[in-house]
Formats: structure tokens, sequence, C-alpha cells
């Protein structure tokens, strides 16, 4: 019994951990390759739910499939939000305080704007696979989370290869680095940092496809999750994609364990405990340079 | 010819003088006064923030309250007029809006907004200035304050975090083969832990083992760990206090993990509202869970279906609820109740207010209500009502009865219980 119940938690906490990579990706980019403080990232999220529960609702898609074709839409929004925050802050100097005073008021204008076009109530998706789940041994393997595991890993492993394996991705990397010696190689940094926020952008639509398969949301659910992207982000190493995915799963792992054995109230507390523990060890995080 | 005119002229300005100097002297007839001055009725509703969804449903049933009233002739033979500020659903907000809306808008009266930790903080400026109040769906509110003019509409009952969830446990009581064990599980958030608190002790009494008794934080993402939890310890009873979306979690997690209890449910906050109840279709079935008002036979009381036909028109324009059969016909009644004091009193003197609402019983669209020494109902009228025969996701079915059996209390029982849980279907 008690073998069962442990490869069960295990298998939700990874199942877990694969959406919270998919979550926390895009912050993961703006955060810790691009030094932007993009709080409203979360809120970004819900804004991809958003379109996916539009495009269910209305044309009956599938979430998933909404949260791949609006990609493209919130990559030019990442974009565009990344050009005037470029341009009021960053290029001044100014990015540190204001920056962040910056995102918050993204997040709450994002926030109303959902709020009076779609109300406070919660919205869901419906597609076949939603409520069912499937047998693997003794782990009993619900689609509605396995879904967005496969989405996250998925994901992770598209950003991981473009980041490494590309023009564009090597420049990213290297602005992080070093922005001047980008330039003096005739890269526009800024340029460069433009297509970053926006794939960082991007990543929101199919994780908030992701999110409301798994249940429901409302405009302002984003806020609950700042906490623990961040979280991720670092706990991951700044910046590295795969850091980001382990620390996703390692964090899943846990609150299910914690939430299974011990107490779900306690889930919260012991995943932040991880997190400080690992800073204490390895202050850049888990894969940080 | 020209004589005339000026004369003609000082008759008017003469005239035109009495007519003000009347007016100011309040020798004018009571009609054009009531044009001039309506009974205001103030108060904060959450409008934003996370109990949005309820508060501007519950707006909405008020405002169709005053239009009503109002095409009547409005109270006293004066207009009825509503006062709101959003309150955000953040408790410190409140105490701000009540004082402006007493000294700044010059209310006549100040009802409560939504939910338990809206109404407590508005309590200390009520109580200093000797007002009625009429709550909103407050647990246990006044246990604390001992305010004698507040008036709470839920009917939770005399000991509200008992009376909750006791009609849960008598259920149980009363099936063979009789029920030996209990899990309770419930958000880490003030309502969720008094509901669990009442169960535990309702538990207690009947005799049940409690066999798994925890709590969880209200942003929990996935559910599954929680519920493969309760299904090891192998309860016969499973009672959750849940807000809406852990609702969703925790009834979805139960088919995923094949969570089989002979009784499930309790007080769980969000099966009543429509998109729940239509995106969750059959998999309710089978769940008893509390309710306050379903469009059963038992509980066709006068009135409420005319409302439910006004906001049902009105509800998609307002975007809220299109059913409006949790919070709305209580919003609309908590104000029937101080309409007809104010009427029967002929007055808007607060001590003859309060002192008709707690000595008389009212006749209002949920049926009769009495208010016991605390505010509270003089006996509960929380309902358990048992999800049966739902085939699909369509909200139509929700309108109609028989999808929401009343199974508790005797008095306003619809149908009987299918048991255990995992025999509905």
């Amino acid at each position: 019994m008690f073998s069962e119940l442990l490869v069960n938690a295990v298998a939700a906490g990874l199942l877990l951990g694969g959406f919270y990579a998919a979550v926390s990706l895009g912050l993961s980019i703006a955060f810790g390759l691009l030094d932007v403080v993009n709080i409203a990232h979360p809120v970004f999220v819900i804004l991809g739910a958003y379109a996916a529960y539009v495009m269910n609702s209305r044309f009956g898609w599938d979430p998933v499939l909404a949260g791949l074709a609006f990609t493209p839409v919130f990559y030019l929004l990442g974009m565009a939000v990344y050009r005037v925050y470029y341009a009021s802050f960053e290029r001044k100097g100014e990015e540190a305080l204001r920056g962040l005073v910056f995102f918050f008021g993204v997040m709450f204008i994002i926030e109303v704007l959902l709020l009076l076009q779609y109300g406070v109530d919660y919205r869901l998706v419906d597609a076949p696979y939603i409520g069912k789940s499937f047998q693997l041994g003794a782990v009993s393997i619900a689609y509605r989370l396995f879904v967005p595991f496969l989405g996250g890993l998925a994901l992770a492993a598209a950003v991981y290869l473009f980041l490494g394996n590309t023009y564009f991705g090597r420049a990213i990397q290297g602005v992080s680095q070093d922005s001047l010696a980008l330039r003096l190689m005739g890269a526009d940094p800024i340029r460069i940092k433009t297509i970053a926020f926006g794939i960082a952008i991007a990543t929101a639509s199919l994780a908030g496809a992701l999110l409301i398969i798994i249940g429901p949301v409302e405009p302002s659910i984003g806020r609950e999750y700042i906490g623990r992207v961040f979280a991720i982000a670092v706990l991951g190493g700044m910046g590295s994609i795969g850091g980001t995915f382990a620390a996703s799963l390692i964090l899943g792992v846990v609150e299910s364990l914690t939430s299974t054995f011990y107490g779900p109230s306690w889930s919260t507390a012991v995943s932040f405990g991880v997190l400080l523990l690992v800073l204490a060890l390895r202050p850049a995080g888990l894969f940080g340079r | 010819m020209k004589r005339t005119g000026r004369f003609w002229v000082r008759g008017w300005t003469l005239a035109a003088w009495l007519a003000a100097a009347s007016l100011l002297s309040g020798a004018w007839a009571p009609a054009a006064r009531a044009a001039e001055k309506p009974i205001k009725i103030g108060f904060g509703m959450a409008l934003t923030g996370g109990l949005a969804a309820n508060g501007k449903a519950a707006l909405l049933s008020m405002q169709i309250w005053a239009d009503d009233v109002n095409a009547k002739g409005g109270l006293l033979g004066r207009k009825v007029e509503l006062v709101v500020y959003d309150d955000q659903t953040k408790p410190a907000a409140v105490p701000a809006i009540y004082t402006k809306l007493l000294d700044v808008d010059k209310v006549n009266f100040v009802v409560s907004g939504y939910g338990t930790n809206l109404i407590a903080p508005a309590m200390p400026i009520v109580m200093e200035r000797g007002l009625v109040f009429m709550g909103l769906f407050g647990l246990a509110v006044n246990e604390k304050f001992q305010y004698k003019s507040y008036f709470q509409i839920m009917p939770s009952g005399p000991s509200p975090m008992t009376d909750w969830s006791r009609g849960f446990f008598d259920i149980a009581a009363k099936q063979t083969p009789k029920p030996t064990t209990v899990a309770l599980v419930g958000a880490d958030a003030e309502f969720a832990i008094n509901a669990v608190s009442g169960a535990r002790q309702n538990a207690k009494k009947m005799g049940l083992k409690i066999v798994y008794d925890k709590t969880y934080p209200p942003a929990t993402v996935d559910y599954t760990p929680i519920v493969r939890a309760i299904k090891a310890t192998n309860p016969d009873v499973v009672f959750v206090g849940s807000y809406p979306p852990d609702s969703v979690g925790m009834v979805q997690a139960a088919h995923e993990v094949g969570l089989k209890p002979k009784l499930f449910g309790g007080g769980m906050v969000g099966l009543q509202y429509a998109a729940f109840l239509a995106r969750l279709g059959p998999k309710l079935n089978g769940i008893v869970n509390y309710d306050f008002w379903v469009p059963e036979p038992t509980l066709n009381f006068p009135g409420i279906e005319a409302f439910l036909k006004k906001y049902q028109a009105k509800a998609a324009q307002a975007g809220v609820d299109p059913l409006g059969h949790y919070l709305p016909p209580w919003s609309y009644a908590y104000l029937e109740v101080l309409g007809q004091a104010i009427t029967a009193t002929k007055s808007t003197d607060q001590k003859k207010v309060a002192d008709y609402i707690r000595s008389h019983e009212f006749t209002t669209i949920v049926g009769k209500v009495k208010f016991g020494s605390n505010g509270e109902w003089a006996t509960s009228r929380v309902l358990q009502v048992q999800f049966q025969g739902i085939k699909d996701s369509k909200i139509d079915q929700f309108h109609k009865p028989g999808k929401r059996i009343v199974v508790y209390p005797e008095a306003w029982k619809s149908g009987n219980i299918q048991y255990p849980y995992s025999s509905a279907k």
C-alpha cells in the first residue's frame, strides 16, 4: 500500500513538474537570460488560458492546438511589450525599480481587460481526454495532468534546442553574458533581446492552454503563480533551460510527496525550504554557472 | 397694456417666491418631497477580486429589488436608492467605504457586502453608531461582536459552525450499513477552516473515527495526491470544505483516482454555480453537498419564480451566473426584510427598525425568515442536496427540478438519497 502510494505520489509530482516547467520557461528566459524582472509573466499565462478558452468554447478547438496557434500572436505581443519597456526604462538605465512597476502595471491592465471582457467567473475548457485516466502498472495517470506534462516537456526541449543550436539562440545566450561584446561583433543586442522576450511571452500561450486543461481559471489567478515561477527560475539556475526543467520536476515531486504523506498545507513551505537549502549550498542554483 | 404687463410680471415673481418659500418650509405635498429625498441604502460589494462573481450577481438582484419596490411607489412614499462602492474583496477597504457612506453620502441604512471577511470589518463602525445591519452570507460573524442589531440572511442557523454540516452527518447516521470512519479535508482559509471544524465536532458526536484530517493551501494546483492519500485511509465518509476552484479539482481528482466512499461532499462551495454544474455534469452524481435553495417543489416560495425570471433575463448582459440559484435570492431577501421592517414601523429610525426585525417573522422569496437572539436564523435551514440523474453537461437541466434533490432536512425533503455514493448514477 505504502509503495503504491509512493509511486503514485512521485508520478503525480513529475506530471505537475512538467506543467510548472511550461509556466516557468518564459520567465527563465526573461529573468534569467535578459535580466528583465517580468512579474507579469503569470498573467500572460492567464491570457493564454483565455485564448484557449475562447477558441475552445466558440469554435470547439482543442486547447493545446489553440495554445500553439496563438504562439505567434503572443510572440508579437512580447516584442511590443519589450520595445515599450526598453524605450521607457531600460535605455535610461531605470529598469530596476521603475521597470518592476511597469510590469506590475502590465499585470493589472491585462487582468482588468480580461475582467471587463469575460467577467469574474471561473472558466473551463472541454476536451475528450479531460476527466479520463490510464493505468501504467500500479500508477494511474490522469490525462488532465499527462497532457500538460507532455506539453511542458516538448516546450522545454524546443527552447533548449533553439537556444543551443540556432544563430539567434546562441545570440540570446550571448546577450545575457556580454551585450557589449555582442555589439562589437556586429549584432544588435536590443533586437536580440526583443526576439528573446517575444519567445518568452510566446511560451505563455501554450502554458496557459495547459493551465486551463488542469483546472478552472479566472483573471486574477495568475498571482498565485508569481512566487512559484520565480522560485523555479532561481532554483534551476538563472537562464538555464535544463535547470528550469529539473527544478520544476523537483518542486512538483516535493510538493506531491509532502501533500501525500505529511499534509498538503505544508507542501508550499517544504518546496520553498528546498529552494533555500539549494541556494545555501549552491548560490547560483542547480545548473547555474 | 403696459401696466397690466408689469402687474403680471410682479404676480409671477410673487408666485415664484411663495413656491420657493413653501418648498423650504416643507409645506409641500408629500409626493413632491419624495421626489427629492429618496431612502438611501448603502453598502460595499465585491465587484472585483476573488468574490466578485458572487458580488456582481448579488448587486444585480439588489437592483432588481430596488426596481420592484420603486415600481410600487417606494418605501414610505419615498423612492429607494442604492449607493454602492466596490470593496475589491479587500477587508481593509471596508471601513473607509462605510464611513464615506454614512458621513458623505448620508445614507439612511447600510447593509453588508458579500461574505464573512467583508462583513466583519464593517461591524465596529455600525456598532458605534447603533445602526441596523443586515448581513449577507457571513459565517458566525456575530459570535465575537454579539451585536443585537445584526441580522444575517444565510440560513446557517443559531450555531453556524456546527449547523452547517449537521445535516450531512445526520444523513450518514441514518444509513445502513452505518458508516464508521470519516476523512475531513478543507482549504486553509477562514470559511473552510470553520466548516471543517464544525464537521469535526459533528463527526465526534456521531462517534465516527476520524482517519484523515488535513488542510491544503488555497493555491494548490493538483489535488490527486490529496485524494489518493484520503483513499489510502479507506474512509466511509469524506467531508470536503472547499472553495470553487478546489471543489472542481477535488471532484475531478476523486474520479481519476477512483475514490469511492459511502458518502462524499458536505461543504463544497462552487457546486452551486451554473458554470461548474455544466462542466462537471455527470461527475456530480451521488455527491451530497450543502445548498440554500434549489428549484425543487418543496422550496417553491411565492415570488421566487418571478424574481429568477427577471434575474436570468439580465444575467447574461451583466456577465454573472446564468442560473442565479445560490446567492441572488438571498441578496434580494435581505433587502426585503429591511424594506418590510421600514414599512411596518413607518420609520427610518434604526432602533425601531431593528426591534421590529428582531421580533417578527418575514415572508420573503426564500420563504419565512425569523431571526434568533444572535442575529442568525432562529432555526437552521442548511439543505443537503444530492446530485442525481445528471446525464450530460447541458445547463438547461438545472433550471428544472429533479437534478438536485433535497435529502435534508425532513421538512424540505424532495426525494430519497441514493446510498452509497458509488451506487448513484
